[in-house]
């Protein structure tokens, strides 16, 4: 079994969690290559994954802001020598991989979570609330890959890095602009602390007091998607089933009720802190440490006492 | 400029969804069904256009059991000029690529300049259809759209990405698919829900298309996701601060 893992690429460096999560699931079913569409020095860092056997790099202008239908004509030019086509389960790679698939007319398995076998896959439907095992029948499977859910492999590698060369630009779709959200903060999928606030924080002011706690603590910052919808924090900042998932070593969610959908995005955290005012929130049903109190009083009592 | 808006019937969002017991699904039975939220977001955005003078006519298609046709209705009293629905009951779930194989033929017949579609329906969450048909119609795609905005031929599309937001351009037609953020769909009114159901419903099967919307996935079985058991309440900060320093953690 040969394995193409699309790599995580952003800002021209290797996204290397991400990258090397999706490589942990990619070992399952095969040997990896993995095609960096980027620099060289973002294939130079993927050769170093544990497990990868080859690095294909593809450093062109088409493919570097992820437009999704330059990186799917690339992709389907080297499907043939794939059992499986993989990816991160992303943006980008939710915006590619369905779109590799109608091209090699097969079905595509998003945000799986767990390998049984090379062609059986279980993933999470109903917002989490079920888990499918589904079995495939195409030729060539094509999966994102929940990372949230797998560890990630080593940097002790050192596989070899050839060129992949591409048709280039089709002229579908060109990159206007990114607004990347500067912060200092580790990266929210990957950090190993989480401090969540939801609609209980009440407004976009009060959400600096979610901030304080983070930055105290050196976590990224999270919020429910009612937080978001009300417009007290922006949309990737959002966990749960329509946002991002994360599964940090702690959460500590306040202010967030425990809506099923911001559950799935979290409830694989190993340790889940909830402070709500209600003590019949639901959150607490699924936090290992729960204190009733207002947030307003115990997350700046909290973040002077750690 | 025609505007195609294909729309799902799945289980309202507000509904705990139950596992069958012996592993073959979800209970569907006498649950409340209702648009896929994102698909209303789509419908919504189709209206906007046309309201703005962009689009001409809003097309809205679904594919599915007949009761589809109550979803068609609602994005009707929204505001949608007609509807197509595409019949097709094979008691299971139409994979996104059936769907897209579908939805292609319908583009083939109407012609719309744009399809804008829910980035994901919230019952096997595959965020997929969109992609799918804009890579068998070979046009541009761009998802996760936050502000879309046609100028020039063109649609200029800010999108929800990892890190923030990216906007790209892609020419006309083109793929959309719709995040949370780009709009607030609106409520239909009842002289509207009054005025949809003269609106115009062309009726089809898949076989008319000549799709084979048979699954390439097999479900095996589906199960209740792993629980998680409740932990204790902590009395104070204090004693939270030392469960955390106790296992570690801080």
């Amino acid at each position: 079994m040969a394995v193409l893992l699309l790599a995580e690429v952003a800002g021209g460096a290797l996204a290397v969690d991400a990258t090397a999560k999706a490589a942990t699931a990619g070992a399952k079913l095969g040997d990896v290559t993995v095609l960096v569409c980027g620099p060289s020095s973002a294939a130079d860092e993927a050769a170093k994954i544990d497990g990868v056997s080859k690095v294909l790099v593809a450093d062109d202008a088409a493919y570097a802001n992820g437009l999704a239908e330059n990186l799917a004509d690339l992709i389907v030019s080297l499907a043939g020598d794939y059992s499986h086509i993989i990816a991160p389960a992303t943006t980008t790679g939710k915006n590619v991989l369905p779109r590799v698939a109608a091209l090699l007319d097969v079905m595509v398995l998003s945000e799986v979570i767990e390998v049984v076998d090379a062609d059986t896959f279980k993933r999470p439907v109903y917002a989490g609330n079920a888990i499918q095992t589904v079995k495939s029948g195409d030729a060539t499977k094509v999966i994102t890959f929940r990372t949230s859910t797998f560890d990630a492999a080593g940097l002790s590698g050192s596989a070899s890095v050839e060129a992949a060369a591409g048709a280039g630009d089709k002229g579908l779709s060109s990159f206007v602009e990114d607004k990347v959200a500067e912060s200092d903060r580790p990266e929210l999928t990957s950090a190993k602390i989480v401090v969540s606030g939801g609609r209980g924080v009440g407004s976009e002011e009060s959400f600096s007091i979610i901030e304080a706690l983070a930055d105290k603590l050196g976590a990224a910052v999270g919020a429910s998607r009612a937080a978001v919808d009300s417009g007290f924090a922006p949309n990737d900042w959002q966990v749960g089933q329509t946002g991002k998932v994360v599964a940090p070593e702690l959460y500590i969610a306040c202010g967030i009720s425990g809506a099923i959908q911001h559950l799935a995005g979290m409830k694989d955290s190993k340790v889940i802190v909830a402070i709500n005012k209600d003590e019949e929130a639901p959150i607490f049903q699924v936090a290992d440490f729960g204190l009733v109190a207002d947030l307003f009083d115990a997350v700046p009592e909290l973040t002077e006492k750690l | 400029m025609k505007v195609l808006v294909p729309v799902k019937r799945v289980i309202d969002y507000n509904v705990k969804v139950k596992v069958q017991a012996d592993g073959s699904g979800v209970d569907l039975a006498n649950v409340k069904m209702s648009m896929n939220p994102f698909d209303e977001i789509a419908v919504e955005e189709a209206i906007r256009l046309k309201e703005a003078g962009v689009a001409s006519e809003v097309v809205v298609v679904s594919i599915g059991e007949k009761k589809a046709t109550d979803t068609i209705r609602n994005a009707l009293a929204m505001g949608a000029d007609r509807g197509i629905l595409v019949t097709e009951d094979q008691g299971v779930d139409i994979e996104p690529l059936a769907v897209a194989k579908i939805l292609a033929k319908v583009v083939e017949e109407e012609s719309p300049e744009l399809v804008i579609l829910g980035k994901q329906a919230i019952d096997n969450d595959m965020n997929a259809t969109g992609q799918m048909l804009a890579a068998l119609l070979g046009w541009g795609q761009a998802t996760f759209a936050s502000e879309v905005k046609i100028e020039d031929g063109k649609a200029v599309v800010t999108r929800e990405v990892d890190g923030g937001l990216q906007t790209i351009s892609v020419s006309l037609p083109a793929i959309v698919t719709t995040d949370l953020r780009l709009n607030e769909p609106r409520y239909a009114s009842l002289p509207n829900i009054m005025k949809a159901k003269k609106k115009p419903l062309d009726e089809k099967t898949a076989a008319d298309y000549g799709v084979d919307t048979a699954p390439r996935l097999t479900v095996v079985t589906t199960e209740e996701p792993a629980g998680r058991e409740a932990g204790i309440k902590v009395g104070s900060v204090d004693e939270l601060v030392a469960k955390l320093k106790e296992g570690g953690l801080v």
